[in-house]
């Protein structure tokens, strides 16, 4: 039994968490770029974040056998300053060519405010024009209805397609649309907000596994760096075919991943 | 699942869910304070939903806890979100 945890924050994690993960099954994860818990007080901060996603954490997974990917951007909950945010956009091309690159992301939004869309916009715009996935970050709670909806209408004025764009963290009520909108879905395990491992089989139950996949989101917060094979547990319990349970866990990670031509569990 | 499988095997934990939120209730009852909490109004409201016997419990209570609005907010006052929809936002 193998898995791939497509989003997880590994430089908020333990390497106790790495050798767990690989315990459990874990080849392959990937890492969007996100909110530290306070604001950088400088891009510089970026520069050395992107430094130690794209070096430090492949080779700290790699001591345990699991390839490491990353994603790039300024997230949303820093991105009402526009004048900071345009200097971090700034360094991605810079390291967007590093070998675990995996596109843009996690960007989308907050709080949903206007200056968090036009950072939102604007990397989409490099998206385009750098030819990269993207992973999209939809708000928390209360917001994440009508962000979601911003989201996919900021996308769908750009040229990207939508196969080419995972909108992360949908719940009951954004799967339908994000998935009728052609897009890939991601379902977030927490144990507070966001699914469930038993509200996620909920969903693979009634909408498919079709465009769908699940992450544990693991970072400094209150989460799990093994709710991934938890669901496949819960899966398994409820009598679900190991073949839907590595379509949800591994083959669609993979699918979506290995459009960007760099994504490799070798 | 059949729905007897699916009763004896989460029961128990949706038992001691549902004790969670009296207990919860109880709670600030006890602080014996007349005033009230949008999330505490918003939660008695998810409450009377689940009193419903139509399947999509879980989207209506989600659709109850989210803004309607449309287009983005001024400006972002905040990084976090409530759980539930504030008033006059």
């Amino acid at each position: 039994m193998v898995y791939i945890d497509p989003h997880i924050h590994m430089v908020s994690r333990t390497t106790d968490d790495y050798q767990r993960m690989a315990q459990a099954g874990c080849v392959a994860i990937t890492e969007p770029a996100f909110w530290a818990g306070y604001d950088r007080s400088s891009s510089q901060g970026f520069f050395d974040y992107f430094r130690q996603l794209t070096d430090t954490e492949p080779n700290r997974a790699s001591q345990y056998g699991i390839k490491h990917h990353c994603w790039l951007c300024i997230n949303p909950k820093e991105a009402e300053d526009v004048g900071f945010a345009r200097e971090v956009i700034s360094l991605i091309p810079d390291f967007i060519e590093c070998n675990n690159v995996l596109g843009i992301g996690e960007i989308g939004l907050n709080k949903n405010s206007k200056n968090e869309l036009l950072i939102l916009e604007e990397q989409l715009a490099l998206a385009e024009q750098l030819q990269q996935l993207v992973l999209v970050h939809t708000p928390h709670l209360e917001d994440k209805l009508k962000g979601t909806n911003l989201i996919m209408d900021a996308i769908e004025n750009t040229s990207l397609s939508p196969d080419r764009v995972l909108i992360d963290h949908v719940e009951e009520h954004t799967v339908r649309a994000v998935l009728d909108r052609g897009y890939w879905a991601g379902m977030t395990l927490y144990p507070d907000s966001k699914c469930t491992p038993q509200r996620a089989a909920d969903i693979i139950e009634m909408h498919g596994t079709e465009r769908l996949w699940i992450n544990s989101a693991g970072d400094w917060g209150p989460s799990d760096p093994l709710a991934v094979p938890k669901c496949r547990v819960e899966l398994a319990s409820r009598g679900h075919t190991s073949s839907l349970i590595d379509t949800i866990s591994f083959h669609n990670p993979q699918l979506f991943l290995s459009q960007s031509g760099k994504f490799s569990i070798e | 699942m059949t729905q007897q499988e699916i009763i004896d095997r989460y029961f128990l934990e949706h038992r001691a869910k549902i004790l969670d939120i009296a207990a919860f209730l109880d709670r600030i009852d006890r602080c014996n304070e007349d005033e009230t909490d949008f999330r505490v109004e918003a939660l008695h409201r998810c409450i009377a939903e689940l009193q419903t016997d139509s399947e999509g419990r879980t989207e209506r209570l989600l659709l109850l806890l989210s803004d309607h609005s449309s287009g983005p907010i001024e400006s972002a006052g905040t990084k976090g979100a409530s759980g539930a929809q504030p008033p006059h936002s």
